[in-house]
């Protein structure tokens, strides 16, 4: 058994040590923000904070996270009011979303480590995430935005 | 082991839109024209009987507006209920935005379904759900005079209240609802006088919110992956690599015995394995082993040497092909030409690349059947799991979620059908999920194409005629049924869309024909469908020949062309890039004009595009720095999501045309993930900036409408810049260098 905490709370798993984080987030503990895109770390849908790292869960086996802290999008603020998820919604950033949760929580690694990030900054820390209805640009704005708030 | 997830699940936050939703029961809502409702089920099944389905009122003044379609990012779960919102006069604060069940009042007037392709969406629903929501106003209206005792034409509204100017007495939608018995048949509505004038708007045309996005910022937004059934166990699928085959024989066995395996299972054109988790299928799929059935026409694709093959279909004159569009008379006018100018253009085959990989959520049981997925056709997903289990359509229920991408690849519905058959096979709740590499390998693309433009110029360089042949696999026939396309004349629009030139008003003899070769592949819609290569082909030929007569690219189209809707767009965006004024060195624009919509030119949305490229000459690579767009789609409802769409098919197109290429060796595609497919990623956007030109009714074609100029402005701006063209998508690096030496 694998023990852990996920947004604060204890949590476990008895899945094979093998088991990539992505699906017992999902499967086991039904937090579907975490999103399956590519399972082989290309698309950084399924990103996650391990003890506060941006890790692509789909490549990350269970046994890795050992008394770690994981954060998932449903963690990320208690009301869902994180500077960034402000600026996603002020930006209008989404369109079909299901990479903006992988999106999130890259950005909100960057902010708590530089407050005020150049655009470059910004760019060479997110260029590992896809985003096929091509939200890049909003993406960037709603980061400078909310680099003001943080 | 479900039960103890669920048990464990509860520790953890249920998100307050969760909440929302749950309790959005309309057991204290009267519904309008459809008698006292509702829990979910009795409204689906009474709106089958009624006109007006779509408007529900609370007396807390919440106003419930069902949504018809599939919201995949194109933000129609905002844009529709707009509409009926401001026909209604609600207060949009209150308007709580549902999804609607699957059935006729709900069907699309033109596909006479539940079907949302090539942009129309809008378009169709445009005046039945203004319709909708005034007859729901009236319905208020009646009811407030019949408790005034005053007459209805002494009544008006205001935001989510009715008045009555002579008293000075108001009353609240939402009172109105708390006495209000509805009328035993919805009042007539007059679409050509009953409905609110354009300039009586207050919702339509300013920037609204799209009410999806804050569910899709903190992880709430519940996609059909996200589908979640007591019961459930997962399933993989290993799909035939070639189109029409399927497994002949596989190493079930010993899949079978592999740990958190239950069931594999062998289906028409793929293997299913189930578990109970999926990482125990995920895992047995790696190790399965299947030998696919032989001797089907696909195992003959390569891709080279069909692009061989089709370019000699392309000039050879015998190949007589299927008429598209026409004017004039094109053989007599290029007969007659001073001279004959003819290039030919090539496109491989390209994958939707959705981020959401395809899956679907199935119970059957007891001769029904219960779905959970995201699709673009929901009244098909119906309709085809019916017939695959052999039901009638009205015992499936389809429960539609977010589309994670839908980009045409959603709108067929074969992974609804596996996953049903699966999962009355094992008796079970079913979700089915590709991997990424099956979701490629077995993927729907757009058709590879080599086309080829044969203009005849007069002694001045005018344009006397325009033939344009794309040669190409039938698609139709692939996303609906075999025959589909000869039954449709041979029209097969999918592939054809934009071989046309209607907007240039000045070329008398033009015609397009669709040059059909073997169907062997599958080819599916895709984002803009054939507009996508059609007017790289065009829009480079244009180019191509404004510089042969030696004009400015923007004044030889703006001779081309007396549609003040074309022009318009052509001189906006000239103005926004600041065409033909000097620019950073080492930069070049390029210029395309493109309209979309299959009934174009008689309601046609319209762009020009201006790209600024820059090219690295040592690496090859192509780097587009800014991006200019005019577009024109008629009267807009929402600003906001008209530019965000706009930006999202720029980047989509530049994707492909920089990028994209499905290769085929004997008929098994040779990527297998994003590593081996790569897409655009942030560092390589460009700046883009979009101007809208707001017109009048109806709302046209606006989610493809960005991506077709994207190839050749790109194109063009290459030219510009280094004098060489390119006639091969994508502009891969070697391309280019290729098209640098010669």
């Amino acid at each position: 058994m694998v023990k852990f905490t996920v947004n604060g709370k204890e949590a476990y798993s008895e899945q094979p040590g093998d088991t990539p984080l992505l699906w017992v987030v999902r499967d086991e503990l039904g937090l579907t923000g975490t999103k399956f895109g590519c399972g082989v770390a290309q698309c950084g849908a399924c990103t996650v904070h391990v003890n506060g790292t941006p890790t692509r869960s789909c490549v990350t086996p269970i046994s890795a996270v050992q008394g770690k802290r994981i954060t998932t999008i449903e963690g990320l603020s208690p009301a869902a009011d994180h500077p960034l998820q402000k600026a996603w919604i002020a930006e209008q950033v989404p369109q079909c979303g299901y990479c903006q949760s992988g999106q999130i929580m890259q950005a909100a690694a960057l902010l708590a480590k530089n407050k005020s990030p150049t655009r470059q900054q910004i760019v060479s820390h997110m260029n590992g995430h896809l985003c096929r209805c091509g939200t890049y640009n909003r993406i960037v704005s709603a980061i400078e935005r909310a680099s003001k708030e943080v | 082991m479900i039960e103890r997830d669920e048990a464990r699940l509860l520790e953890f936050k249920i998100s307050r839109r969760e909440f929302l939703g749950g309790t959005a029961g309309l057991a204290f809502a009267f519904s309008l024209g459809l008698g006292a409702v509702a829990p979910r089920p009795a409204f689906a099944q009474a709106a089958r009987q009624t006109l007006n389905a779509y408007v529900a009122i609370a007396p807390d003044g919440r106003i419930f507006i069902q949504f018809p379609g599939p919201e995949m990012g194109q933000g129609i779960m905002t844009g529709l209920p707009l509409i009926i919102a401001e026909e209604l006069d609600a207060d949009w604060s209150k308007v709580v935005v549902e999804q609607s069940p699957v059935g006729a009042p709900y069907h699309h007037p033109i596909f006479k379904a539940q079907y949302t392709v090539a942009s129309i969406t809008t378009l169709g629903y445009w005046t039945p759900l203004r319709i909708a929501g005034a007859q729901a106003r009236r319905v208020l209206l009646d009811a407030a005079a019949a408790k005034w005792g005053v007459p209805v034409s002494d009544l008006l509204t205001e935001p989510s209240t009715v008045v009555h100017a002579a008293s000075g007495r108001k009353m609240s939608y939402g009172e109105i609802a708390g006495f209000a018995t509805p009328p035993a048949s919805a009042p007539a509505i007059d679409a050509a006088k009953d409905l609110k004038p354009v300039d009586k708007y207050r919702l339509v045309g300013k920037d609204t919110q799209r009410v999806d996005v804050p569910a899709k910022t903190d992880g709430s937004a519940r996609y059909g992956i996200d589908a979640r059934v007591p019961g459930m166990v997962y399933a993989t699928m290993a799909r035939a690599p070639v189109r029409d085959s399927g497994p002949a024989s596989s190493n079930a066995d010993a899949i079978k015995k592999l740990p958190g395996v239950t069931d594999v299972m062998m289906l028409e054109h793929g293997v299913a394995i189930v578990g109970d988790t999926f990482n125990a299928v995920r895992k047995a799929r790696m190790q399965l082993k299947v030998t696919w059935r032989s001797g089907v026409p696909g195992e003959s694709v390569n891709t080279d040497k069909d692009l061989e093959t089709y370019l000699g279909d392309g000039r050879d004159p015998k190949r007589v092909g299927w008429e598209w569009k026409s004017k004039g008379d094109t053989a007599k006018a290029l007969a007659g030409a001073a001279r004959v100018v003819a290039r030919e253009y090539m496109n491989e085959h390209i994958y939707h690349g959705q981020m959401e990989p395809m899956n679907a959520t199935a119970f059957v049981r007891g001769g029904e059947a219960e779905l959970w997925v995201g699709t673009q056709a929901m009244s098909r997903t119906a309709n085809d799991v019916a017939k695959a289990l052999g039901i009638s359509p009205d015992k499936v229920k389809v429960n539609q979620q977010f589309l994670g991408g839908g980009f045409g690849r959603r709108a067929t519905v074969e992974t609804s059908v596996d996953a049903a058959l699966v999962s009355r096979a094992v008796g079970k709740p079913v979700k089915l999920v590709l991997s990424r590499e099956d979701d490629l390998g077995a993927g729907t693309f757009r058709p590879m194409t080599v086309q080829r433009i044969e203009a005849g110029l007069d002694a001045a360089g005018n344009i006397v005629g325009w033939r344009h042949r794309v040669v190409g696999e039938p698609v139709g026939d692939f996303v609906y049924h075999p025959g589909y396309v000869k039954a449709a004349n041979n029209r097969d629009a999918i592939f054809m869309s934009g071989a046309e030139v209607p907007y240039y008003t000045k070329v008398a003899n033009w015609s397009s024909e669709h040059v059909p070769t073997p169907e062997r592949t599958r080819v599916a819609a895709w984002r803009a469908i054939g507009s996508g290569y059609t007017k790289f082909a065009v829009e480079s030929m244009i180019d191509e020949l404004a510089h042969e007569r030696n004009m400015d690219p923007l004044a030889f189209r703006l001779s081309l062309t007396d549609d003040a809707r074309a022009r318009r767009v052509l001189e906006k965006v000239a103005e926004m890039s600041g065409w033909g004024k000097k620019h950073a060195s080492g930069t070049a624009l390029g210029l395309a004009f493109a309209e979309y919509g299959l009934f174009a030119p008689k309601v046609g949305s319209l762009t020009a595009a201006v790209a600024e490229v820059s090219v690295n000459p040592r690496n090859g690579v192509i780097r587009v720095h800014n991006y200019w767009v005019a577009a024109d789609a008629g009267l807009v409802i929402n600003p906001a999501g008209f530019s965000a769409q706009i930006e999202g098919a720029v980047v989509h197109g530049l994707s492909a045309a920089l990028k994209e290429g499905v290769t085929v060796k004997n008929g098994v595609v040779q990527q297998s993930n994003f590593h081996e497919y790569p897409i655009l990623r942030m560092a390589e956007v460009p700046a883009i900036k979009v101007e809208i030109i707001r017109g009048v009714p109806p709302p046209s074609m606006v989610g493809e409408l960005g991506l077709p100029a994207t190839a050749p402005a790109v194109a063009n701006a290459f030219f510009a810049l280094t004098g060489k063209r390119l006639y091969h998508m994508p502009f891969t690096p070697a391309r280019v260098q290729a098209a640098l030496k010669a």
